[in-house]
C-alpha cells in the first residue's frame, strides 16, 4: 500500500493491515473482525480525529483526517469511520463534545430536511444514512425559524428502518418524530447542509479513490498471474490498454479528492472555489467508480464476480459510496447551476482559481 | 507497492495569480486592438509575427530558461499559467508555441554552445518559428520504422527523404529533426536515429502543403534532396535519439493546451443557455466543468513535477490520453446539450459556428503528440505490464 509521511495514516495503515485485512473479512460472514477494529481504532483515538482535545478528541488537522479517509478507502473498511469523523466534525463546529462510540450524521441526502420546532424537538425523515443501525448517537443538522442548529441525539430516540446499500453496508432511514436532543447549539454563520453535504462528498470522494487504488492494484497483480492462450493475460495489449484506462480513473479519482480535500483543509471559507472543488470530486470520484469497477470486473473474468473473491468489497462500495451526501447528478445539476448563473466569461476564472 | 499514480493538488502561487492578470490584460488589449477574435477559433492564425515579438518582449516565451540565453528564469508553474490563459482566449501562438514548448528545451540540453547562444534568444524573442520532424510516411507511431537518410560527409550530413505532418512547416525557420544515421542493430530497432538542427528556406527542401478537414493548412510534407547540414548541427548522441525523442515527447504531452483545444464550446453552451438553465443543461454542464476540473488539477499537478526536477513520463500520458479523449467527446456533448437552447441566444451563430469547426477539428486530438493507443502503451508499461 501507498507509504505515507503522515503519523495519523501510518497508525491507520498499521491498525487496517492487521485488522482488517480484506481476505479475512470477505471469508467472515458473522462480522468477528468488527468489534476489535473498532476498539483499536477508538483507542487509536481516530475515529473523533476532527474534534479538538477539549471536545473528547484527538485533534488531528482536517487534512490528516482526509488522508485518513483514503486509506480507509484503499482497504474498503466497513465500519462507521467516515461517519464517525463527519458526526465529530459538524458537533465540533458547535462546540458540541463527541460521546464516545459510534456515530452518524443527519442528514444523508441533500433533499431530506430534519427541522427544530420551537420546543427545540428535532422532527424528519431522512433517507440512506450509512450506519444508522450501528450507531450509538447522530450529529444532526437541523433548521428551525432561528436559521441552523447542531445536535446531538441518541439513537434511541430514533426509529430505524434497516436496509442494505449496494456494497451490503448498513443504510438506513431514521425518522425522528419531536425527539428531544442530548445536546444543541447555534450552527456558526456559513455552516448549512449544503456544507455539510460537500464535506461529506468529499470524505466519500476519498474513500472512493482508495477503493480505485486497491481494484487497480488487485487488478494489475492478476493480469499478471492468470494464463490464458498460453500467455499471462497482462501481455494481451487491449487487458493493457483497460489497465491504463482504469489507471486513469484512479488517477483522476485521487487526484480530484486529494485536491478538494486539500481546499476545503487550506480555505477559511465554503466560497464558490471549494465548491467547485468538493462538488467535482464528488461527479468525477462516482464516474471514476463506475467505469473503474467495470474494468476491473471485466480483467477478472467471472472470478471477480463471485462473493469469495475480494474484488467486490471495493467494486460494490465504491458504487454504493457514490449516493452519499449527494450522487453525481444532484452535485452536477447545483455545480452548472452555479456556473450558470456566474455567467460564461466567469467560467474560466473559476476553474483557473487555484 | 501500489501501482496508483499520485498527483499532488499542488496550488498555483501567488506569484502565479499576479502574472495571470497581466496575461489576461495583455491579451484584453490585443483584441481590442484586433490582433485576433477570441470567439473565432478558425481563422488562419499560422503567421501572426508582430504578435509574437509582443509575448516574447513580455517575457513570456522560454520562461524558464537561463539568463544567459534570453530566459527570464521562472518557473514551469509560471510558464503554465501563461500558456492555459492564451489557450483559453484562443490566441495565435502556433508561431512561436513548438519553439517555446519543445524545441528550446531540446536546444537547451543539447545544441553546441555556439548554437545555443544564437538561437535560444532569438526564441525568447519570439522571432523564430519551429516544426518538428519525427513523422514520416510509414512511420508515425513507430517511430523508429524512420528512413529519412542522413549520410556523413565532408564537415556535415546529406539528408534524403521525406517528413510528413509537419506542423508549421510552411512558415518554420528552423525544424529539430531525426534522421536514420545507421540502420538499427537486431538487438536494438531503436539504434541508428540522429537528432538534427534543420534550418528551413533553404534549397534542398521542399514544403508541400497537405490540407486538413477543417479546411487549414497547418501541416506539411516535407521533401530533403541532397540537403547539407553541417556537423555542429547534430544534438545529441549520433544514433542515440530515441532516448532524446521519448523524453522530448513528455514535454509536448504535458501541457494544458492537451485539454483547451475546443474548450471555447464550452464557454459559448454556458453562455446560450443563460443564467437559469433546466436541469439537464445544468446536468450537462455540472458534470463537464467537474470534469475539466479533474484535469486541469492533474495537469498543475505535472506542471509541479517538472517544476522539481522530475520526469512524469507516465504521469503525462495519463493527463494526454484523459485530456484528449474528453476534448475530442466535448464539441459532440455540447452538441447535444445546445440542441434545446433557445432559438433567440444572442451567440447562437456564434455557437453553430465553433461547433461546425470543433467537431471537425476533434478528430485529429487523440492522435497529434502521440496516438491514445500508444500513450496506454506507455502507461501499461509504468504498471509493470510489459
Ligand atoms: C494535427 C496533427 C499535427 C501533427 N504534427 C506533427 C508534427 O509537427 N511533426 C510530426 O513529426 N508529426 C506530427 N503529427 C503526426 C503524429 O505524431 C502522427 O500522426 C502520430 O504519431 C500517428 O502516426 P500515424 O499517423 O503514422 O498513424 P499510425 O502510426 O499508422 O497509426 C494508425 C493507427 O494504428 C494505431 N497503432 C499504431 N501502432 C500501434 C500499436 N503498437 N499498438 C496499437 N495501436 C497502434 C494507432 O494508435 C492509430 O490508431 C501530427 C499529427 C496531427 C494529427
Amino acid at each position: 500500500m501507498a507509504e505515507s509521511d503522515n503519523i495519523v495514516v501510518e497508525t491507520a495503515e498499521k491498525i487496517f493491515a492487521d485488522l482488517a485485512d480484506p481476505q479475512t473479512i470477505n471469508n467472515d460472514k458473522k462480522g468477528a473482525w468488527q468489534a476489535p477494529l473498532w476498539q483499536a481504532l477508538s483507542e487509536a483515538g481516530l475515529p473523533l480525529s476532527w474534534v479538538p482535545d477539549d471536545l473528547g478528541g484527538s485533534g488531528a488537522s482536517l487534512a490528516d483526517g482526509f488522508a485518513l479517509l483514503n486509506a480507509a478507502g484503499r482497504f474498503a473498511v466497513a465500519v462507521p469511520l467516515a461517519e464517525t469523523m463527519l458526526a465529530g466534525w459538524l458537533l465540533a463546529q458547535a462546540k458540541i463534545a463527541s460521546p464516545e462510540g459510534e456515530m452518524t450524521v443527519l442528514p444523508a441526502s441533500p433533499k431530506d430536511r430534519i427541522t427544530l420546532d420551537a420546543d427545540g424537538l428535532l422532527s424528519g425523515r431522512t433517507r440512506g444514512v450509512p450506519f444508522a443501525k450501528t450507531a450509538k448517537h447522530f450529529a444532526v443538522l437541523a433548521r428551525g425559524k432561528d436559521g441552523v442548529s447542531v445536535a446531538l441525539v441518541d439513537a434511541a430516540k430514533a426509529r430505524i428502518e434497516a436496509g442494505l446499500n449496494v456494497g451490503y453496508d448498513h443504510s438506513d432511514t431514521v425518522t425522528l418524530d419531536k425527539v428531544q436532543p442530548v445536546a444543541l447549539k447555534a450552527a456558526p454563520k456559513g455552516l448549512d447542509q449544503t456544507t455539510m453535504m460537500l464535506m461529506g462528498g468529499v470524505a466519500r470522494s476519498l474513500q472512493i479513490a482508495g477503493a480505485l487504488e486497491s481494484m487497480l492494484d488487485i487488478s494489475v497483480r492478476y493480469s499478471n498471474e492468470r494464463v490464458a492462450f498460453e500467455k499471462k493475460i497482462s501481455k494481451f495489449q487491449a487487458v493493457q490498454h483497460n489497465l491504463a484506462r482504469l489507471a486513469g480513473e484512479s488517477a483522476a479519482a485521487l487526484a480530484a479528492a486529494t485536491s478538494a480535500a486539500d481546499a476545503i483543509a487550506s480555505a477559511r471559507a465554503f466560497d464558490d472555489e471549494v465548491y467547485l472543488e468538493a462538488a467535482s470530486a464528488k461527479i468525477r470520484c462516482a464516474e471514476a467508480a463506475e467505469k473503474g469497477g467495470a474494468i476491473a470486473h471485466q480483467v477478472h473474468g467471472a472470478i471477480g464476480f463471485t462473493m469469495e473473491h475480494i474484488l467486490h468489497r471495493y467494486s460494490l462500495r465504491a458504487l454504493a459510496w457514490r449516493d452519499d451526501f449527494g450522487s453525481e447528478s444532484h452535485w452536477a445539476v447545483e455545480l452548472g447551476k452555479l456556473v450558470a448563473n456566474r455567467g460564461a466569461d466567469e467560467l474560466w476564472p473559476l476553474v483557473a482559481s487555484r | 507497492m501500489t501501482a496508483a499514480l499520485r498527483f499532488d493538488p499542488i496550488r498555483l502561487p501567488e506569484k502565479c495569480e499576479q502574472l495571470r492578470k497581466e496575461v489576461r490584460a495583455f491579451l484584453a488589449e490585443e483584441i481590442a486592438a484586433g490582433t485576433f477574435d477570441p470567439h473565432k477559433p478558425n481563422r488562419e492564425d499560422t503567421d501572426a509575427p508582430e504578435f509574437s515579438r509582443r509575448v516574447g518582449a513580455k517575457g513570456w516565451l522560454g520562461m524558464t530558461w537561463p539568463k544567459k540565453y534570453g530566459g527570464p528564469e521562472r518557473s514551469f508553474l509560471e510558464r503554465y499559467v501563461v500558456t492555459e490563459e492564451m489557450r483559453v482566449a484562443n490566441a495565435p501562438t502556433r508561431r512561436f508555441f513548438v519553439a517555446d514548448r519543445q524545441s528550446g528545451p531540446v536546444l537547451l540540453k543539447y545544441a553546441p554552445e555556439h548554437i545555443k547562444m544564437e538561437i535560444l534568444p532569438r526564441i525568447c524573442r519570439g522571432e523564430i518559428c519551429f516544426a518538428i520532424g519525427m513523422s514520416e510516411p510509414n512511420s508515425g507511431s513507430d517511430l523508429f520504422a524512420a528512413k529519412t537518410r542522413a549520410t556523413k560527409t565532408d564537415g556535415g550530413y546529406l539528408i534524403n527523404g521525406t517528413k510528413i505532418w509537419t506542423s508549421s512547416a510552411h512558415i518554420a525557420d528552423y525544424m529539430i529533426a531525426i534522421f536514420r544515421t545507421s540502420p538499427p542493430t537486431k538487438e536494438n530497432r531503436r539504434h541508428g536515429l540522429t537528432q538534427f538542427l534543420v534550418k528551413m528556406k533553404q534549397p534542398g527542401i521542399k514544403v508541400n502543403p497537405i490540407g486538413q478537414i477543417t479546411g487549414q493548412y497547418e501541416f506539411n510534407e516535407v521533401v530533403f534532396t541532397d540537403f547539407f547540414v553541417p556537423d555542429d548541427h547534430v544534438l545529441g548522441e549520433v544514433d542515440g535519439a530515441w532516448k532524446q525523442a521519448t523524453s522530448e515527447l513528455a514535454y509536448e504531452r504535458s501541457g494544458p493546451e492537451r485539454f483547451l483545444e475546443t474548450y471555447y464550446v464550452l464557454t459559448e453552451l454556458v453562455r446560450a443557455v443563460g443564467p437559469n438553465p433546466d436541469t439537464r443543461s445544468a446536468e450537462g454542464i455540472g458534470r463537464l466543468v467537474a470534469q475539466l476540473h479533474t484535469m486541469r488539477r492533474m495537469s498543475v499537478s505535472v506542471a509541479g513535477m517538472l517544476e522539481a526536477g522530475k520526469e512524469p513520463v507516465v504521469e503525462a500520458s495519463i493527463v494526454k490520453d484523459i485530456g484528449t479523449v474528453w476534448e475530442q467527446q466535448l464539441p459532440h456533448r455540447v452538441r447535444d446539450l445546445a440542441a434545446f437552447v433557445e432559438e433567440t441566444a444572442t451567440n447562437r451563430e456564434t455557437l453553430e459556428r465553433q461547433l461546425d469547426f470543433a467537431i471537425k477539428t476533434a478528430p485529429k486530438l487523440t492522435i497529434q503528440g502521440g496516438t491514445t493507443e500508444v500513450l496506454r502503451g506507455i502507461i501499461a508499461r509504468g504498471l509493470g505490464l510489459r
